[in-house]
């Protein structure tokens, strides 16, 4: 879906959730949208950025995009190599993690995140993977990044389970825009060009808040751009 | 400790109705182990793993599971498990009982089960619709006060883990990423590990886990055995086997077609990668 001005919304979605992680923050990083955008924070402005792979891998260096958590290049170029309770025990838990990213099947409008079924938990229409480290990525970190492609079917009012708490997601990058939580409630700061807020509007399946100071993400960069391309996905078809 | 074929391992250490973890985390996957489990036609196991993924998608299709005790279960980097899903969603071949926990809780778990106490102990499971689906209990420290989260341990009746190398003692070292393999060993009653290759004399590598033999019942030598993950220094992940597998188990005649092909009508890993070389020099 290319639009006018020559990127995707994934590749928008990608460069301003690159924008937003600080040179030498501690990211763990899942795969797909999140881990295109460490990378490129990586090889864009923020060089010192340190990426963690639940797998185990501190400070890993990809050169192409894993296409899993736990491929092989990441143990090669890490800084260390944990185990997985380890990961969890001594790094997450012990609050050396900055930024954890999350995705989701759905999200409400505190950030709630549901990775685990769609339908009843007894009767699911859909079983979804689960919450794997999400619950306690959502709050043994600092600060959560939600990236999540935008539609009524993923901005519920009400998800059908909770799998992980929205009370450290600072914002949530979407293929149309930017949300941060305002008084407790996820509310549009922010359109990429040429969406306007009824798209979005259209997209959110609450009344969504809009800012008074709505702005318009800057788009891609020839040089963001450039380094995103650079990085293919391992694997990919 | 013995070094013995595996099919001999599965026959006389996993029972029908036993609590079995074959780990891995994306690495090392014992997927020939696995697959014997599925030769042997080995019933009402309860599974558990951190990251279910093609190897448990096909032990759920193939009838072996009762029960999967998890905290993730996809196709890594692709999608769903169908097999999983059919059998959650429809009952097919068999309603699935579900424990679903977090990660961490996982591994709070199989770390109290390696330490051989009554349960992990971590912050975490704290709000949201988790916690009232799985087995975890609110504890005080008893110091501080502090409200933490407490999971019963892990305790398979058998562990179950693929390495690079053995000696001809049964000592065992794997590396790159290492998971939670050592913990599901030293938590389980009894242990499997099969290996890319038996050496005379193992050699330290940096960030090594070493199994010492008698910790394991029996090692056993599978070349490939990770397939479609990987052995670090061996041999690379199949992605493309991972993107495959989501069309070939969609669809439940297709899924048992292959399983019949390459995994009931194969004795042992070495057939298995042979009937996938044939199929692919076929198209």
């Amino acid at each position: 879906m290319s639009r006018d001005g020559g990127y995707t919304a994934d590749e928008m979605m990608a460069v301003e959730a690159a924008r937003r992680l600080r040179d030498g923050a501690v990211c763990f990083v899942g795969i797909g949208l999140p881990s295109l955008a460490a990378n490129l924070a990586r090889r864009t402005h923020a060089p010192g950025c340190v990426l963690v792979y639940e797998s185990g891998t501190i400070g890993a260096k990809p050169s192409m995009l894993p296409l899993s958590i736990g491929d092989g290049e990441l143990a090669e170029t890490a800084d260390a190599v944990v185990s997985v309770p380890e990961m969890f025990a001594y790094w997450l838990q012990g609050g050396r993690i900055d930024v954890g990213f999350l995705g989701a099947a759905q999200i409400d409008r505190h950030g709630n995140l549901n990775s685990t079924v769609i339908g009843p938990y007894e009767a699911p229409a859909v079983r979804l993977p689960g919450g794997g480290g999400a619950p306690e990525i959502a709050l043994g970190v600092r600060d959560v990044f939600v990236m999540l492609r935008h539609s009524p079917r993923a901005f519920v009012s009400r998800l059908d389970f909770t799998t992980s708490l929205g009370d450290n997601v600072r914002v949530v990058v979407t293929d149309l825009g930017l949300l941060e939580p305002v008084d407790g409630e996820l509310t549009l700061v922010a359109v990429h060009p040429g969406v306007s807020v009824e798209q979005v509007r259209a997209a959110t399946g609450w009344d969504l808040r809009i800012a008074c100071d709505l702005r318009e993400t800057e788009p891609p960069t020839q040089a963001e751009l450039e380094a995103l391309r650079a990085l293919r996905t391992k694997g990919a078809r | 400790m013995a070094i013995v074929p595996l099919s001999e391992a599965v026959r006389e250490l996993v029972r029908d109705g036993d609590v079995v973890a074959l780990e891995g985390f994306t690495h090392l996957i014992p997927h020939a182990a696995g697959h014997e489990i599925v030769r042997q036609r080995k019933r009402d196991l309860t599974l558990v793993r951190m990251t279910p993924d093609v190897v448990y998608d096909q032990l759920i299709g193939m009838g072996c599971a009762r029960k999967l005790v998890f905290s993730w279960g996809g196709n890594p980097g692709v999608g769903s498990l169908h097999r999983l899903r059919d059998a959650v969603e429809h009952g097919w071949p068999a309603p699935l009982e579900l424990e679903e926990h977090s990660h961490a809780g996982m591994a709070a778990a199989y770390a109290a089960g390696a330490a051989h106490l009554p349960f992990g102990v971590l912050r975490g499971y704290r709000g949201g619709d988790l916690p009232a689906r799985t087995r975890v209990a609110r504890i005080a420290c008893p110091f501080t006060g502090e409200e933490l989260a407490a999971v019963p341990a892990h305790r398979p009746d058998v562990g179950i883990v693929h390495a690079q190398q053995a000696d001809r003692r049964g000592n065992v070292q794997l590396w790159g990423i290492v998971g939670v393999q050592k913990e599901a060993v030293l938590a389980s009653a009894r242990s499997i590990v099969t290996v890319e290759e038996i050496v005379d004399e193992l050699e330290p590598r940096p960030g090594g886990v070493v199994l010492p033999a008698w910790v394991v019942d029996a090692v056993c030598l599978a070349p490939g055995g990770a397939h479609p993950s990987y052995a670090h220094g061996f041999y690379e992940r199949d992605n493309d086997f991972y993107l495959a597998w989501d069309a070939i188990s969609r669809d439940r005649d297709r899924f048992r077609a292959w399983m019949q092909r390459h995994v009931l009508d194969t004795a042992d890993v070495a057939e298995y990668h042979a009937s996938l070389a044939a199929e692919a020099a076929a198209v």
